[in-house]
């Protein structure tokens, strides 16, 4: 399969700004995985994902250079109407993307928007609910909800559109931890059954690191550090960008640096594999 | 310091948030609440301030009823750092956002100015001081509320998930600045849900389900219990994890959770 998603040689600055808020930046990101993108606040994820749905040239001015290739369309020359059909976006927050008066004709919003025929888009509203598994919540006002049950209902509004390509901004920091977890394996499972890609930001990686294909770590508007979770946290440079590193990693790391110890090899991502590895190399 | 006697809270739409809470946090105590989203944990918050009151049951900060104080006296005592900094945020400058409740309070311009400045530096936001506070990222906002808050001194610090949008190395300080205010004697109240960020902090946790506490003690102890947790939506610390794994295999000796990293290190020396 091809990317979904192509940066090359992206450079932008906003408006008045002394410098660049994205550097030199090239990524690919094959169909259908799901890569996390970290690194510390302020370090240019929140404009690199403007330049994927297209806030960024489209909305917000200042001097751009490279190019944005999505689903083999560049951002720069699609319309705004185009890109809302392939790139999906949850924001953190659901509450500022729900707002109609039940759940239904919320994940109906975009299509509605779209001009979507209504027998279309009734089958595309009962599929997104079915996916998210709230068809009992159909009727339901959003505001009545729970803020896991929002999360999806919000992210329903996105699937409905069919994009090729979904952003989570920070999608479990609000959620309480069972809840989040419930999300990254629901993520998991869209991707299985959709083959859509995932781009998710996060802080906390613990929980997806299990799950995720890619890690890509940003620090002042560059792309420092990219591979397989498991090398990326397990490297020594993560912890320098601001990336939070699992506690079964910093464990696993001690093990193997402390002098004479035996090391435990590879890099381990849950407190299973650790306590496995564990005893194999007492025996 | 604060306390709770069967406190009772009931929303607007009819929803009991609070259901019969009784809870003795004393001075100097650092208490982390965690418990699923809708679980009570900000509504408990916002009676220690006064900004709501109990339909029954009464709430006493420093021996006084908040029935009986006014938000004025209350807001004096005790800082909130709440959820959403959107809500708290409201002047032209990032500056004259930490002076306003000083001046309010009556302090010296002098001691003000350097109030300001110290908050400041501590929350590393000096370039921002006559920026206004909307440009600041979600996280920088966060930590502007929090530097507004130390800044008069209260006896009372209560942060409401204040880890959301922060990165590692702001963590890392967060938890600097609340081992910094535990040694200053300060009572802290932290409402979150990353497990991982107060594991190694050592809290005394209270668990809420349902508008009630349905447990409270030392991480140590309350953070091996599995089934409780779970019942909340709480996720077990991974260390926390690792060590119960490591008890479910033979030959592994008894050890206190808090150095099940350690011993693992020692158990693989040659």
């Amino acid at each position: 399969m091809g990317d979904i998603l192509k940066i090359e040689g992206l450079n932008f600055r906003y408006p008045e700004s002394p410098r660049n808020a994205v550097s030199d930046f090239e990524l690919s990101i094959p169909e259908g995985e799901i890569a996390v993108l970290a690194g510390p606040s302020g370090c240019g994820k929140s404009t690199l994902l403007r330049t994927v749905n297209g806030l960024i040239p489209h909305m917000y001015g200042g001097e751009y250079s490279g190019d944005v290739i999505v689903a083999g369309s560049s951002v720069k020359g699609s319309s705004m109407r185009d890109l809302a059909q392939t790139v999906g976006f949850l924001f953190q927050n659901p509450e500022n993307q729900i707002f109609m008066f039940t759940v239904e004709r919320d994940v109906a919003f975009g299509l509605e928007n779209l001009g979507v025929p209504r027998e279309e888009m009734r089958s595309r509203v009962d599929e997104a609910l079915r996916l998210l598994r709230i068809g009992d919540l159909a009727q339901r006002a959003p505001h009545e909800l729970s803020d896991g049950q929002k999360q999806r209902v919000a992210l329903a509004g996105v699937l409905a559109m069919r994009p090729k390509l979904v952003i989570l901004d920070e999608p479990t920091s609000l959620l309480d931890p069972k809840t989040a977890s419930e999300l990254v394996t629901l993520v998991a499972r869209l991707r299985e059954e959709l083959g859509t890609t995932f781009v998710v930001v996060e802080h906390r990686l613990d929980l997806l690191v299990g799950v995720a294909d890619r890690l890509v770590v940003m620090d002042g508007g560059r792309k420092v550090l990219e591979g397989s979770p498991r090398d990326v946290l397990f490297g020594d440079d993560a912890e320098a960008h601001g990336v939070a590193i699992p506690a079964v990693t910093r464990v696993q790391k001690a093990l193997t640096e402390s002098k004479g110890g035996r090391a435990v090899a590879g890099g381990l991502l849950t407190p299973s594999e650790l306590a496995s590895a564990v005893e194999g190399r007492r025996r | 310091m604060i306390e709770f006697r069967g406190v009772t809270f009931v929303h607007q739409n009819g929803v009991k948030a609070l259901d019969g809470v009784s809870l003795r946090v004393e001075a100097g105590e650092f208490v982390a609440l965690v418990g699923e989203n809708g679980a009570g944990k900000t509504t408990l918050v916002k009676h220690v301030t006064g900004l709501l009151k109990p339909a029954s049951g009464s709430v006493l900060v420093d021996g006084v009823d908040t029935k009986e104080a006014s938000t004025a006296q209350l807001s004096r005592k005790v800082g909130v750092a709440f959820q959403n900094p959107d809500h708290q945020l409201f002047s032209e400058t990032v500056e004259e956002e930490m002076s306003f409740a000083l001046r309010n309070f009556g302090f010296s311009p002098e001691l003000v100015r350097n109030r300001v400045t110290w908050g400041l530096e501590l929350f590393g936001l000096e370039e921002y001081r006559k920026s206004s506070p909307l440009v600041l990222s979600g996280g920088e906002k966060k930590r502007l509320t929090l530097a507004c808050i130390l800044a008069w001194d209260p006896q009372v610090v209560i942060l409401d998930e204040p880890t959301v949008g922060q990165d590692s190395i702001q963590k890392e300080r967060l938890a600097g600045t609340i081992q910094m205010l535990k040694s200053a004697g300060k009572t802290v109240m932290v409402v979150s849900h990353d497990i991982e960020f107060l594991w190694p902090i050592q809290p005394r946790v209270v668990v809420m389900k349902g508008g009630r506490v349905v447990g409270d003690g030392p991480s140590a102890d309350l953070m091996q219990d599995r089934d409780l947790l779970g019942s909340a939506r709480v996720a077990q610390p991974q260390l926390v994890e690792f060590y119960q794994e490591l008890h479910r295999r033979p030959g592994t000796p008894f050890v206190h959770a808090l150095d099940a990293a350690r011993w693992a290190e020692e158990s693989l020396q040659p």
